[in-house]
């Protein structure tokens, strides 16, 4: 946290730098930008973008997301769980013979431990998502810029994170101009 | 040049997706603007109908309730009438949807991003519909979470060993992850929308269930996962939904409904159906919301070559079931069948295999394809015809059935025939309140197929662009 510069704001909330938002051209810009900042050592940075950019992973040198773990232990715990419902309810708690069928009879509870794998493993896939970007989050600074709004719309931007360990406001906001930045602000958050 | 595209006979492999060019911020003008701007005031004329029709069901229900089910047309050996009926076609209606988002994904069907949103709210508000009767056709519809398996005083559980169970689970598990998908498709959208947004109302609501999106790249990856798992998720499950449905029939000894064919030509009905419901709502709205360059006419000749390939389908599937019938050997097989055929409920039979069948063969022509009175029609019979093809197989089973001393001509009651118009009330309502205030296309993922989204693209930036 060394770059906890005061701004020159003459407001009476005391401001620091949260980030600086380079906006880009086009998906191409962004991409090979990406690239620059991630070769520059930069480790706290986002992209943004209107839609998902096909090789931006890359370029950022992010790793796979982990989600498939998060629902490959959800489809079990639902597949099994609806196993031993269906077990112990029809076998064991409640034996009840019907048609003279045997008690535990497998095929007959296969259509639920598939719906309930599938419906546990839908709940892990979405609410593991939100846990993993940190949904819902309704504050972030980046909205107290404007031109941001646009990330939604058109724009494509970069921000690098304050919290960086090579964050300096200057020497980032040159570097995002070098490589190709159209406009580039400094956005600021109220201190705690 | 995209109209020169939209004019030609055939369609090339690399037709642009979305004609007149847009800009990313064009997009998100023309499908957002729609929930911003006041409604056109055939939504309110539509709304005020609708709604009327909504009052109907809910009138129907509650004199339901109060008097029991006994106000149906339904009587032993029917015991399953309209209200089955109505519940397997809304069912069947839903499964475009979800067709649509998960199994064309997988597939990589570009093209779906320009009717999925719709298709998926379309098979939520038929989900709605299905559900519904069900439920009131227990006819103790306030003991009716007795078909969950929880703890209770009378120490009892519910059968898991009956497919009417397996329907309780089948379906409430599709409408749950339908809505999932849904809403998780819809978070990029209403975080453009609350970007747009100018009243305070606006950007609280839309703030709040946008959950805070920023469109960042971090936040991409893990969605993009999800919507993939999702999409893999959901296909074993819409081809389950229907099949489960049908084993409610399939499961039970009675002639006409005993056979292993049902799973399969439930799924391929439920498709023919869910996408004839998709194109009758889709060529509506856009020419209505003026959706024309994101709707194309490119996209309507795909989806009649899926309902000519579909209507095939549950074509041999009915005339499958005449030659199992034929083939078994069982007279009590084959009496059903051809009962259904020439028996008292023929016209029934004959109305659902014109529909069904005949009439969509008109989609073998390139030029009806492509004609929207054309399909518009073709799309209300497949509608009836699949109405009908329930009515058949509910109704024609079960009223003459072993026991011919207790056969007895079906009709439905008035309370029958206003309870399903009524649900007509319920699931447009809630979708042209979609219409208004969501957006009905998925933006994020058109942007997504725009040739400017493709790194490699070196093609003029359009006008009105952010370059």
């Amino acid at each position: 946290m060394s770059s906890q510069v005061e701004s020159a704001m003459t407001s009476s909330p005391k401001m620091r730098n949260a980030l600086v938002l380079a906006e880009f051209a086009d998906v191409k810009a962004l991409l090979s930008a990406a690239e620059k900042v991630r070769d520059a050592g930069y480790k706290k940075f986002d992209c943004y973008s209107p839609f998902p950019v096909h090789g931006l992973d890359a370029a950022m040198g992010e790793k796979q997301s982990p989600l498939g773990w998060i629902v490959g232990i959800m489809a079990l715990l639902g597949g099994g769980g609806a196993l031993l419902l269906q077990w112990w309810t029809s076998a064991v708690d409640y034996p009840l013979i019907i048609s003279g069928k045997p008690l535990f009879s497998f095929e007959a509870f296969v259509p639920i431990i598939f719906e309930l794998t599938v419906l546990l493993s839908a709940f892990g896939a979405v609410f593991g998502m939100f846990a993993l970007n940190k949904m819902p989050r309704l504050y972030h600074p980046i909205f107290n810029s404007d031109r941001f709004r646009a990330a939604t719309d058109g724009g494509f931007f970069v921000g690098i994170e304050a919290e960086d360990a090579k964050f300096e406001v200057g020497q980032v906001k040159q570097f995002l101009t070098v490589v190709g930045a159209t406009h580039v602000e400094v956005v600021e958050e109220e201190m705690d | 040049m995209s109209t020169a595209a939209a004019k030609k006979e055939t369609i090339p492999l690399d037709a642009p997706l979305v004609l007149g060019n847009p800009s990313f911020s064009d997009l998100s003008e023309t499908i957002g603007g729609i929930t911003e701007k006041k409604a056109p005031v055939q939504w309110f004329l539509l709304v005020g109908f609708f709604a009327s029709l909504a009052l109907l069901f809910a009138g129907s229900v509650g004199y339901l309730f109060w008097e029991g089910v006994g106000i149906w047309g339904l009587n032993v050996p029917v015991a399953w009438g309209w209200a089955i009926v109505n519940f397997v076609w809304w069912v069947g209606i839903g499964h475009a949807g979800t067709l649509i988002s998960a199994i064309l994904f997988l597939f990589r069907q570009r093209w779906r991003t320009a009717i999925n949103r719709f298709a998926e709210a379309m098979t939520i508000f038929a989900v709605i519909c299905a559900l519904l009767f069900p439920m009131i056709h227990v006819g103790r519809v306030w003991v009716v979470y007795w078909t969950l398996p929880f703890p209770n005083q009378m120490m009892m559980w519910p059968n898991f060993r009956s497919p009417l169970l397996w329907d309780v689970f089948a379906v409430s598990t599709y409408f749950t992850v339908s809505l999932l998908f849904w809403y998780v498709g819809m978070i990029p959208d209403l975080a453009t929308l609350r970007d747009r947004a100018t009243t305070k109302v606006r950007k609280v609501m839309l703030g709040i269930f946008s959950l805070g999106w920023r469109g960042s790249n971090k936040q991409w990856k893990h969605y993009e996962r999800a919507y993939l798992i999702l999409a893999a998720l959901a296909t074993p499950l819409v081809l389950s939904v229907h099949s489960v449905v049908s084993f409610d029939f399939a499961v039970s000894q009675l002639p006409g409904w005993h056979t292993t064919i049902f799973p399969p030509y439930f799924v391929a009905g439920a498709i023919f159906s869910g996408f004839a419901m998709v194109m009758t709502l889709a060529i509506v709205a856009r020419k209505i919301y003026k959706l024309e360059n994101i709707i194309t006419i490119n996209h309507l000749d795909v989806m009649n070559k899926i309902m000519l390939a579909t209507s095939l389908m549950v074509g041999y599937a009915y005339s499958c079931e005449f030659f199992v019938a034929w083939y078994s050997g069982n007279e009590f097989e084959q009496f059903a069948f051809i009962n259904r055929a020439t028996g008292p409920y023929a016209w029934a039979y004959w109305i659902m295999i014109t529909c069904n069948v005949f009439i969509p063969q008109f989609l073998w022509s390139q030029r009806i394809r492509r004609s929207i009175p054309f399909m518009f029609v073709i799309t209300i019979f497949i509608n009836i015809g699949m109405w009908f093809e329930r009515f058949v197989i509910v109704v024609s089973s079960l009223a003459n059935d072993f026991l011919p001393s207790s056969w007895a001509y079906y009709t439905p009651s008035m309370w029958d025939v206003m309870t399903y118009i009524g649900t007509f009330g319920v699931f447009f309502t809630l979708f042209l309140l979609f219409l208004r205030f969501l957006p009905m296309v998925a933006i994020s993922e058109v942007k997504g197929v725009l040739p400017a989204a493709n790194p490699h693209y070196r093609g003029p930036v359009s006008s009105g662009g952010q370059s």
